[in-house]
């Protein structure tokens, strides 16, 4: 982009965005790193987080003085607990995720393609490709009503993430709705990728530059709403 | 198999004992082997031969475990599962069923060489049961019978793995004598425990990276 800055959004509005997409009464899961940043913006809404190490309701993190050792979510951080919350075996915690029970996760991806296929928990760099940090995200995808992806539109040496066909090894296939990036709200279609929304000060045209599959331009683009 | 999600739940004074017996040519199946927990000891002291894992490494490559090494180095086989999967295969060890199909991990390399069936029109994947010659637990509480009561999040993985050990040996926070602890409330019935270990309860320091 001949060195210049691109314009786009910061990780919290990123967030906020996502948060838009939930919708009261839900029961929502939330993947390790900048999804993690969605709760922020949920606050007092009626949504229920889930955490798979095993309970319902999660609240704010935990204050410095407050930490219970015995209270950790998934990304091992002290948090909190609301109202109406109930603690359970990971067992249990996946019998929800996969029974259908979780009607959306928030997800961060390494790549996604233009099918929906999710590619988030091997990075060829680290250069070890039959075992890693699987976690919870092959349940969560395959299992949650609704996966939505948060994350950079490109990678830092400004390579497109949403490809035509991923690269990298895949957590699963044909599973995500929507992707929420720095740049724009694109939706996985069943015949492929539609730009929905983008950020303000960018061109549909500079936002496919940055992409590695085709999008089709909705006939309602606009301004990424927050 | 060891109990635990990071330190949460985690048996860390049996892991020393076996450190301290040292034991080798181990199978070690937990969450994770030293990321946010004490198994590397094992793998320093090369008692690891194989682990079965849900989450292998550091996120950071600048944070490597003695683990990870030796996994590179191809001195420990290394098998990663889906979360979901790693413990319903604990599940069904410990419940007399000897596999099952789950959607999980269908077209990723977790499907490999596995055996596929559709069921109502979706793919799912044979994935067979888990037990264990011993395994650790962490409880808040347990009695003379082997009965355990978890706290909070720290029930994590250890109720399964408890039903999966042909050996169950449980460190308790607070041993009370039986008839003490409330049946209704009880999590894992005694049942699935050989021995109980009366430990302190450990003091676990948070640092992120």
């Amino acid at each position: 982009m001949d060195g210049e800055e691109t314009a786009g959004l910061t990780n919290e509005l990123m967030a906020l965005r996502a948060a838009n997409e939930l919708e009261d009464g839900m029961y929502v899961n939330l993947g390790i790193g900048l999804p993690t940043m969605v709760s922020n913006w949920i606050e007092g809404r009626d949504i229920v987080l889930q955490a798979e190490i095993g309970f319902l309701e999660q609240g704010p993190f935990a204050e410095p003085d407050a930490v219970d050792q015995d209270l950790i979510s998934a990304g091992a951080e002290p948090v909190t607990v609301l109202p109406g919350a109930s603690f359970f075996s990971i067992s249990e915690s996946f019998a929800m995720i996969r029974g259908g029970y979780i009607d959306a996760a928030i997800l961060g991806a390494l790549q996604v393609s233009e099918k929906g296929d999710l590619a988030s928990w091997n990075n060829p760099a680290r250069k070890i490709s039959d075992c890693g940090n699987i976690g919870g995200s092959m349940d969560l995808a395959v299992g949650a009503k609704k996966v939505i992806v948060i994350m950079e539109h490109t990678t830092r040496n400004g390579e497109p993430k949403i490809l035509k066909e991923c690269t990298y090894s895949l957590t699963a296939k044909g599973v995500v709705d929507l992707i929420i990036t720095d740049l724009a709200v694109i939706e996985v279609a069943d015949d492929g990728l539609v730009l929905k929304e983008i950020a303000p000060g960018l061109t549909p045209h500079q936002v496919q530059a940055l992409t590695g599959a085709e999008l089709r331009i909705s006939e309602d683009l606009k301004e990424v709403e927050l | 198999m060891f109990g635990g999600f990071w330190y949460t739940g985690f048996p860390i004074e049996l892991t020393q004992a076996l450190v301290n017996k040292g034991t080798r040519k181990l199978t070690v199946i937990a969450q994770s082997v030293g990321v946010g927990n004490d198994l590397d000891i094992l793998a320093e002291n090369g008692q690891i031969r194989k682990a079965i894992v849900n989450y292998a490494f550091f996120p950071s490559p600048d944070k490597v475990t003695e683990f990870e090494r030796q996994v590179r180095a191809h001195e420990i086989r290394c098998e990663t599962y889906p979360m979901g999967t790693f413990i319903e295969k604990m599940r069904a060890g410990g419940s007399g069923i000897a596999g099952f199909y789950t959607p999980t991990g269908v077209g990723t390399i977790v499907a490999q060489g596995k055996e596929h069936r559709s069921f109502n029109g979706r793919e799912h994947i044979l994935e067979e049961a888990l037990k264990a010659d011993f395994t650790f637990v962490h409880a808040y509480k347990g009695d003379r019978k082997g009965n355990l009561l978890y706290r909070k999040a720290a029930r994590n993985y250890n109720p399964e793995m408890a039903m999966a050990g042909k050996i169950t040996i449980a460190e308790v926070e607070n041993l009370v004598e039986t008839g003490e602890l409330d049946p209704d409330c009880i999590h894992t019935p005694g049942i699935y425990v050989q021995r109980v270990v009366k430990v302190e309860r450990p003091t676990i320091t948070f640092s992120f990276e």
